[in-house]
């Protein structure tokens, strides 16, 4: 599975969203509707899911989806 | 009938805590039962049956509780109630009170309930809904000669709860305290006569509590009557406090 579509599986359940709605440009509070609750939930789902750190910093540039796949990627994270 | 959840109470061996669990299995839950004590918990849970799940683990010990959240994630149903009952006393007076006694019961009472609460409140956000009940005393409240260690960690739970509160409540989570009095239980079973005459001449109900009191209240909490009461203080007391 690609990594786009890993990141969308977490978001999808996590936000209780519809997976068309989970575009690169979705931001995930104004569009997904996530709280700073779920923003954490997320971080750390995504922290478990790709064995990774994301520091309190980091979590607060992830704004969209497309953010958080290219964060990933730049910590070598491909699929 | 069977709520198809867990509930989590550590302390739940014996005494108030074991009295807790088996008012929440009377009312449906599935208790996950963490103490110290693997020879009360394996009584419990012959007494208790299925729906009564021991697991040993100190609560000071975050390897530990990770482990059991885990298992606990595993093995039950869907976690939605906390209750932090597990506590201990090492009481002398301020003067003569060592670093070690004062750091011993800070981290099992009120570094503990923190730990464990961190350990399952995942799964009632997501679930979203749930409670967290933490069994604080009278003494948070009032503060007692010789427990300024334990006065402190019960206060302490009494802040913790009232901010988790505002974390978690728009999320249909309650977090709550029950604030016990003198209750007769291997903690009070030991006081000397004229400390147990003092404390029965303060209590307007005339008598200690029973841990089914404390229970009773916990459950209630925990029940969906209460859905609307959060970030409270419930003494239990007999009007010692009042
Ligand atoms: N009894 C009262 O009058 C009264 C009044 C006000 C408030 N309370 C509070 O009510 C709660 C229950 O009191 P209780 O009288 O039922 O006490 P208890 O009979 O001593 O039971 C407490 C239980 O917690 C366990 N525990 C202690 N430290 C632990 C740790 N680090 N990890 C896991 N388990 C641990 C104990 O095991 P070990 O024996 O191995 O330590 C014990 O099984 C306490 O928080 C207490 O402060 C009691």
């Amino acid at each position: 599975m690609s990594l786009e579509n890993r990141i969308s599986e977490i978001i999808v359940s996590r936000l209780n969203v519809k997976p068309e709605e989970v575009t690169e440009s979705a931001n995930l509070k104004d569009d997904l509707g996530a709280d700073s609750l779920d923003m954490v939930d997320l971080m750390m789902d995504l922290e478990d899911t790709f064995d990774l750190k994301i520091s309190d910093e980091e979590g607060n540039t992830l704004q969209t989806v497309g953010s958080v796949v290219s964060f990933l990627k730049t910590k070598g994270i491909e699929a | 009938m069977n709520l198809n959840a867990t509930a989590v109470v550590t302390g739940a061996a014996r005494g108030i805590g074991l009295e807790i669990a088996k008012k929440l299995i009377s009312v449906g839950w599935t208790v996950a039962a963490l103490d110290m004590l693997e020879d009360d918990l394996a009584t419990a849970a012959e007494a208790l049956g299925e729906m009564y799940k021991p697991y040993t683990v100190n609560i000071t010990d975050s390897v530990q509780l990770k482990e059991v959240a885990s298992a606990v994630a595993k093995e039950l149903p869907v976690v939605k109630g906390i209750v932090n009952n597990a506590g201990i006393t090492r009481d002398t007076l301020m003067m003569r009170m060592s670093e070690d006694q004062w750091n011993l019961v800070i981290d099992v009472n009120l570094t503990g309930a923190w730990k464990v609460t961190q350990a399952f409140m995942r799964s009632l956000i997501r679930a979203r809904e749930g409670s967290i009940v933490s069994i604080s005393s009278v003494v948070g409240l009032v503060g007692a000669a010789g427990q300024t260690n334990y006065a402190a960690s019960k206060a302490g739970l009494i802040g913790m709860s009232k901010s988790l509160n505002r974390e978690l409540a728009g999320r249909g989570i309650t977090v709550n305290v029950v604030a016990p009095g003198f209750i007769e239980t291997e903690m009070t079973e030991n006081l000397p006569e004229e400390v147990r005459k003092d404390y029965l001449s303060r209590i307007p109900a005339a008598r200690l509590g029973l841990p089914v009191e404390i229970a009773e209240s916990v459950a209630f909490l925990m029940s969906p009557s209460a859905k609307y009461i959060t970030g409270i203080v419930l003494p239990v007391d007999g009007g010692l406090t009042t």
